[in-house]
């Protein structure tokens, strides 16, 4: 299955990836709308510190510990592609529990989020990998992507 | 070749796993589900939810309704299983069934511990709060002027106060222990967490058992009464191993089974509440009545039965609970060096022991705390990332360049 990978060699730390993740799952088209004035709640976080930084969202698990542990089903994985329910969610933050990640997180509305590279969102494809300006996220097939290893 | 015969008594989250276990690997073999419930699989900790209205008897559903269909398991649901036979390979059901098995798992959950107190059988409206059963029997009991007196002031006790909250008179709730969730928190955080409760309107007598009942009161043993309307037991819970214990499997504090949740019987398995737990933090062997244990248990036993899988040996006490928008995560033990940061209704202690994290309390910032229990389950010796740098917010970036490339996919270069 295709599968993010980030290389902190290549992040900028310029957190582009947090805004269009945000903007992607918005519902609008309009992105100065949907992020002005707004508290963002991206589903693809950066960690830096000291000059290292790289972006860090679902790994999409082939032993989901999320969905083995979600105490409502509100979790499940098709195709190894891990999606949340949030209808069925109750924000118990089990599944932040078992992330060994760190991954998924409350949403607006304090329900439980997680990257479903956007695959559910009209985007169709990650944003973050579309439009990370030095290809330090990207979106490949395989475990060992060579794009990103060097 | 013959069909192979998979029973499952129990619909719980260890059964679920079970079924989703099995046909990761044998997709033709016969599943059969054995309930006492009349129920479709539903999320036992979400009655309180139900009762509070924060959702229904749909969404509280553990699987979709399609469930039993789409994974060929055929369900007898309303159907006590009375004995089991290790030797004919069946067991009796209280229709008058027999039902043969190959595989068979014991997944019996636990049933509530109520001890024995003086005049407990007068009391008209008293409630235990495990099932669904048990959630619609308390709502329709509770009106908007019932006194409520809960007895216990665990993860049970608690869920169901906040799920009465708003819709009862008054809740009083009534535990032997000087502390509420004795077996999540420690003191620090159980007052803190007290207090938030308090303010919800919940009043707590502590270090106090009941001594004596009567319909509609219960005497303390510091002589004072406390009169109610409702009362519900929620003292605690014992698995429910009387059926595989009768057909001579080896119990200690739960069901014992090996690191494939096979017990003594051959061809018979056990997880979930009725089992027990080798807890890797503690190193002791106790049960550990946690949704995600069972899951994993009951998944560990499907795969051994369809001939394949892992030993499961990674359990710990882990809870994840809420209690009026006040966020509660916690695994591990707690014997060892504790590091606490305590501001406001923010409460943090990591606790170290031998170079290993070995638990952690998180209250109200809970974000990210999988990072501290991936250290614990896979037993990260903390002098090999940078402990002090995530123990006020955990992130990948304590771990070494090599391991995080690894962690992230991307191959070392």
């Amino acid at each position: 299955m295709k599968r993010i990978y980030v290389s902190e060699k290549w992040c900028l730390g310029c957190h582009l990836c947090e805004y269009y993740c945000a903007f992607a799952n918005s519902g609008s088209d309009d992105m100065a709308k949907a992020l002005m004035n707004r508290r963002i709640n991206p589903r693809i976080q950066v960690e830096e510190r000291s000059g290292i930084s790289f972006a860090v969202s679902c790994r999409h698990c082939e032993e989901p510990l999320c969905v083995k542990s979600c105490i409502t089903g509100a979790l499940s994985s098709e195709g190894g592609l891990i999606t949340i329910d949030k209808n069925r969610c109750v924000a118990c933050h089990t599944c932040v529990l078992a992330c060994p990640y760190g991954t998924i997180m409350p949403s607006d509305d304090g329900m439980m989020q997680k990257c479903e590279l956007c695959l559910k969102n009209a985007i169709g494809e990650p944003a973050c990998v579309k439009y990370c300006p030095n290809r330090a996220i990207i979106y490949e097939d395989s475990a060992a992507p060579a794009a990103a290893a060097q | 070749m013959k069909t192979k015969q998979y029973l499952i008594i129990g619909n719980s989250a260890a059964a679920i796993g079970c079924v989703e276990g099995i046909r990761q690997l044998d997709k033709t073999g016969a599943v059969t589900i054995v309930s006492r419930e009349a129920h479709h699989t539903y999320s036992r900790p979400l009655i309180s939810y139900l009762l509070s209205g924060k959702t229904d008897r749909q969404r509280m559903r553990y699987r979709d309704a399609d469930f039993y269909e789409t994974y060929g398991v055929a369900p007898l649901l309303g159907r006590t299983a009375l004995s089991l036979d290790p030797a004919q390979k069946t067991i009796a059901l209280d229709d008058g069934q027999t039902l043969p098995y190959d595989k068979l798992l014991v997944a019996t959950g636990s049933v509530p511990f109520v001890p024995p107190m003086e005049g407990l059988d007068l009391v008209s409206k008293k409630f235990t709060f495990l099932s669904l059963d048990d959630a619609d029997a308390l709502a329709a009991a509770v009106t908007a002027d019932s006194r409520v007196l809960i007895v216990g002031a665990g993860l049970i006790g608690l869920k169901c106060a906040e799920g009465l909250s708003g819709q009862a008179g008054s809740l009083t709730v009534v535990d032997l222990a000087p502390q509420i969730l004795p077996s999540v928190l420690d003191e620090g955080a159980a007052a803190l967490v007290q207090a938030h409760i308090e303010r919800q309107g919940v009043r707590f007598l502590l270090s106090i058992s009941a001594a004596r009942f009567e319909n509609g009161a219960a005497h303390l043993t510091d002589g004072s009464t406390v009169p109610f309307d409702v009362l519900v037991l929620a003292v605690g819970v014992r698995p429910s191993v009387s059926l595989a214990r009768e057909a001579g499997a080896a119990v200690g504090r739960g069901l014992i089974t090996d690191e494939y949740m096979r017990t003594n019987l051959p061809g018979v398995y056990a997880a979930g509440d009725c089992t027990e737990s080798f807890d890797i933090t503690s190193g002791e062997r106790k049960p550990l009545a946690l949704l995600p244990n069972a899951y994993l248990q009951g998944e560990t036993a499907g795969l051994h039965m369809a001939g394949g899988g892992k030993p499961f040996c990674t359990a710990m006490p882990m809870n994840a609970v809420g209690f009026w928008g006040l966020h509660i995560v916690s695994a591990g033990s707690y014997a060892g060096d504790a590091y606490i940061k305590c501001e406001g209704e923010h409460y943090r202690k990591l606790v170290c022991r031998d170079n290993l994290l070995q638990g952690f309390i998180l209250i109200g910032d809970v974000l990210r705390a999988g990072i501290y229990t991936a250290l614990i389950r896979d037993r990260v010796p903390i002098d090999t990332i940078d402990f002090e740098l995530i123990k006020d917010k955990p992130g990948l970036i304590a771990f070494s360049r090599r391991d995080r490339q690894k962690k992230l996919g991307v191959k070392p270069a």
